[in-house]
């Protein structure tokens, strides 16, 4: 398969979007659990039902958010540069807590003294909490626009600031993307526990599925009336070498809800959002954890492309001089490259999604005190 | 433009972040084939100390990996945090292996990690000898694919400037699997991984033997360890990537500061085995030189010269007036002519364009720049002599001990009289740090060498980071530094407590304390 430039361009915006919803549905329950571990787990052995329920996994699915990284860069490198560069403080705030999980879950149960475990949980709580929210805030100020401008020699300039980015409707998106990883991962916790465990998680099931419904309600509302979209006003054909600087972008109220006035079947998307929450919260309920899993699957998928419909074809908008805003169409790498990669993803994806398949059956099962008693000196 | 102080601070940040990753990477990509070496012969012989040797060794490999990804991380998103106009001028061709490293190394050897240490008991032994191997395979892949992306920053091929996107992008992507500076690479640095772990397995097994304590899962590992290592570090040094110096504009220079080249020499050169290279004067101090060797080591001929530093230089200084051409050029097409005639003066001498750029350190106008600041761009194309000529120097003379420690382990292992080899075992023992300052050291030689570059002959250093204010950096520096120690010193910690255990902290009730 051999495709034009043009088609390659619309397929790795489909990409970058099919790893994000990857890394939210694999890595999003570990990051969930790690938020809950310190509140959920009332002692050592509980805690360590909970580090358990995901400590031989989670290291696999950590990886989609490193592949989405590597992604963006291959496929995307101008929004790597400047996401990353512009992010900076909070991209290192979100580092500094993963570089808990992998040293937390592996050294944690390794020294037998309170103080250990307990400092090693709140780094797995950080480890959890802070990317969570931080994603979502990032993806709410994405959807405000952030100030850049590119030069000449397309080197970007970020002129705003890490407090800028805790505005109310950056915040208000945070806790969007905290409540819904934190429900995924409590409903990814009563697959994998039971008894008191499971049922504490199902009560947090609940009370997230209501606060992520109506803040992921509350925002759609919020960009409908209060938020400037971005509209592409002249461009350079599809299939040409673009830069950013090769368009003309302005600002409009409501220009976020163009592709869905355009093709109202796109509405799916924030419905399949507030839908596979509440499907989650009532097959949660009725203890149907795996049909809970795949709804609130079905609802981070739902939430992703929800955002990334609003903004197509821009990837990141520029607030301070909108034609360097990077879209789909002139944040790309070249037409081999983006041919390349893609022959890359085709192979490589469906083999991952199989031994990732395969490595869960041969680890499922329910942990519980007694496995753990049992097995003391081998699991986390 | 990046100001020096946000260039320097940014490098030194890299280094850090880059050189700590290299703590862990070694001991991962070595440890994980000896524990494929180890549970293979439990497999084909059924013995159980050999299942505890997978098991306990692995337990330490699980100590050493945490640390890996957790510094690994900072690494996959470094590039773009504080890299960005290196991101933006390259990606298109650096970011591909990154990516492929990505999908077929890391998912594999993170997916099955989990199940090397949690499958025992559900799995059947071939079944978990396949997720073991496939740790290991993922992991060295994963080594394949960063040090093609580092090859193509030591010898970028396969790729062309692009002058509308004002970035390099990719013509070829077999040149780039298949560059020569990588390949030579990647054989290198997992060898130097096998012996890493190698020695971390010999000298914790040593000290069990001194102490006369599990003799037997002591002896089983020196012997796996004595002859893994023993083929790993002749593999390290005769297949040093020495070789590969010959290949690509900044490799020369390497190979000319490393030897301390300060002239051209009749072929075939001689090597400066000892001495006090010079700046000031351009010449090496005591020198003690051994006829013919260098020649034959690096061309692997008697009659290709090797350029020396005075005739690099100028050379190069005649590349940064090819380069004022060229940005000239540039300059024109990127003002809006984008006639025949100035595309086709741009593509005569855009190969030169790189040297261009170093002028920008000193002046915004390239075109215009003075003989005294073209004098200056060309003396930066040299990095200094000494520290390149320390390092590598250091780094074989500890190569050279550790094949000997190999190589005594070896023999008195076939004679079956190691355990009585005191010295041999104390040796072995304080030996565990070399082979990690061998490659930290090797790191110094292959990247401080680079410099001006950031990618060789095509992007200077000055030019490839963010536009960030100095205190991001210090602020992310600070926190680096802080986090690092702190995470370091609970691996160490864990690292001495469970080889202080040794294999009885696997409760299997056949091991005794002393």
């Amino acid at each position: 398969m051999i495709f034009d430039y043009e088609t390659l361009k619309l397929i790795w915006w489909l990409f970058v979007g099919v790893l994000l919803v990857g890394f939210a549905v694999t890595d999003g329950f570990d990051l969930g659990i790690g938020a809950l571990l310190p509140f959920l787990g009332k002692n050592d052995d509980e805690r360590r039902v909970i580090v358990n329920s995901v400590g031989a996994t989670w290291e696999g699915n950590q990886v989609w958010f490193v592949t989405a990284g590597g992604a963006v860069f291959a496929a995307w490198p101008i929004v790597y540069a400047t996401a990353f560069s512009g992010f900076y403080i909070a991209l290192m705030l979100t580092l500094f807590a993963l570089f808990f999980r992998p040293v937390g879950f592996d050294y944690r149960s390794k020294v037998n003294d309170p103080r250990w475990r307990s400092a090693w949980d709140w780094g797995l709580f950080a480890g959890g909490f802070v990317p969570a929210l931080i994603f979502g805030v990032a993806f709410g100020n994405l959807l405000q626009g952030v100030p850049f401008s590119f030069d000449n020699d397309l080197r970007v300039t970020y002129s705003g600031s890490f407090w800028q980015l805790l505005n109310p409707f950056g915040l208000l998106a945070g806790v969007v993307s905290l409540a819904m990883l934190l429900m995924h991962g409590s409903i990814y916790l009563q697959i994998r526990t039971q008894d008191e465990i499971a049922a504490r998680a199902r009560r947090v099931t609940k009370i997230t599925g209501i606060v992520f419904i109506l803040a992921f309600i509350l925002a759609g509302v919020w960009i409908m009336n209060g938020i400037e979209g971005y509209r592409i006003v002249s461009m350079l054909p599809g299939n040409a070498v673009a830069t950013p600087l090769d368009k003309a972008v302005e600002k409009a109220a409501g220009a976020w809800l163009d592709n869905y006035h355009n093709y109202p079947l796109l509405w799916l998307a924030p419905l399949l959002g507030i839908a596979g929450a509440l499907l989650a919260i009532v097959a949660s309920g009725a203890k149907k954890t795996i049909a809970a899993f795949i709804a609130s699957s079905v609802m981070l998928a739902g939430v992703i492309f929800t955002a990334g419909i609003a903004m197509f074809p821009f990837i990141m908008p520029s607030s301070s001089d909108p034609r360097s805003s990077l879209t789909v169409w002139d944040a790309v790498s070249s037409h081999k490259t983006l041919q390349i990669m893609f022959w890359v993803v085709l192979v490589f994806l469906p083999i991952i999604l199989v031994y990732t398949s395969w490595v869960y059956r041969v680890l499922r099962g329910k942990i519980t005190v007694e496995t753990i008693r049992a097995n003391d000196h081998n699991v986390y | 433009m990046p100001s020096a102080e946000l260039v320097d601070i940014s490098r030194l940040q890299f280094a850090a972040t880059a050189l700590y990753h290299f703590l862990f990477v070694p001991l991962t990509l070595g440890l994980s084939f000896l524990l494929v070496i180890m549970e293979s012969v439990y497999v084909m012989t059924g013995k159980e100390v050999y299942r505890d040797m997978t098991r306990f060794w692995g337990k330490l490999f699980g100590i050493n990996f945490a640390l890996g990804v957790t510094t690994g991380l900072t690494m996959e998103f470094q590039f773009g945090t504080n890299w960005a106009y290196y991101s933006h001028y390259v990606g298109d061709i650096f970011g591909v292996p990154l990516a492929i490293e990505g999908l077929m190394a890391f998912f594999l050897e993170s997916t099955f990690v989990g199940l090397f240490f949690f499958g025992w008991d559900r799995l059947s032994r071939v079944k978990h000898l396949m997720v073991t191997f496939l740790v290991a395979l993922g992991s060295n892949l994963s080594a394949l694919w960063i040090l093609i992306a580092n090859g193509w920053m030591q010898n970028p091929v396969g790729a062309e400037f692009n002058y509308h996107t004002m970035r390099m992008e990719m013509t070829s992507i077999s040149e780039l699997l298949f560059n020569p500076v990588a390949q030579v690479k990647f054989v290198h640095t997992v060898s130097a991984g096998y012996v890493t772990a190698s020695m971390f397995v010999l000298g914790i097994s040593a000290w069990y033997l001194l102490i006369g304590r599990d003799k037997a899962f002591a002896l089983r590992s020196i012997a796996v360890a004595a002859g893994f290592g023993l083929a790993s570090a002749l593999s390290v040094i005769v297949l040093g990537d020495e070789s590969g110096y010959t290949a690509g504009e900044v490799q020369r220079v390497k190979l000319a500061t490393i030897e301390a080249e300060w002239h051209t020499e009749k072929a075939p050169a001689a090597i400066t085995a000892f001495g006090f290279p010079n700046e000031a004067t351009q010449s090496t101090d005591s020198a003690i030189k051994i006829p013919y060797l260098l020649g034959l080591i690096a061309t692997r001929s008697v009659d290709q010269q090797i350029t020396g530093i005075a005739e690099l230089r100028t050379e190069n200084e005649e590349k940064i007036r090819q380069g004022m051409i060229a940005y000239a050029a540039l300059e024109k097409l990127r003002a809006g002519d984008t006639s025949d005639e100035a595309k086709a003066a741009f593509e005569r001498t855009k190969d030169s364009l790189g040297y261009g750029l170093l002028l920008k350190k000193y002046t915004a106008n390239v075109t215009d720049a003075t003989e005294e600041q073209i004098r200056m761009a060309a003396r930066d194309t040299i990095p200094k002599v000494a520290p390149m000529f320390w390092t590598f120097r250091i780094m074989v003379g500890i190569a050279f001990i550790i094949l000997f420690i190999f190589s005594a382990s070896f023999y008195y292992v076939a004679k079956r009289t190691i355990a009585e080899k005191k010295w041999l075992l104390k040796l072995a023992l304080y030996s565990i740090p070399l082979p990690w300052i061998a490659a930290e050291m090797g790191w110094i030689v292959a990247e401080y060498g680079r410099q001006p570059w950031t990618i060789s002959g095509i992007l200077p250093t000055s030019l490839s980071t963010s536009n960030l204010d100095p205190s991001s950096v210090y602020f992310s520096l600070a926190g680096f530094v802080g986090f690092y120690t702190l995470l370091l010193v609970a691996e160490l910690y864990l690292m001495f407590k469970y080889a202080r255990l040794g294999p009885q902290s696997l409760h299997t009730g056949q091991y005794g304390t002393a």
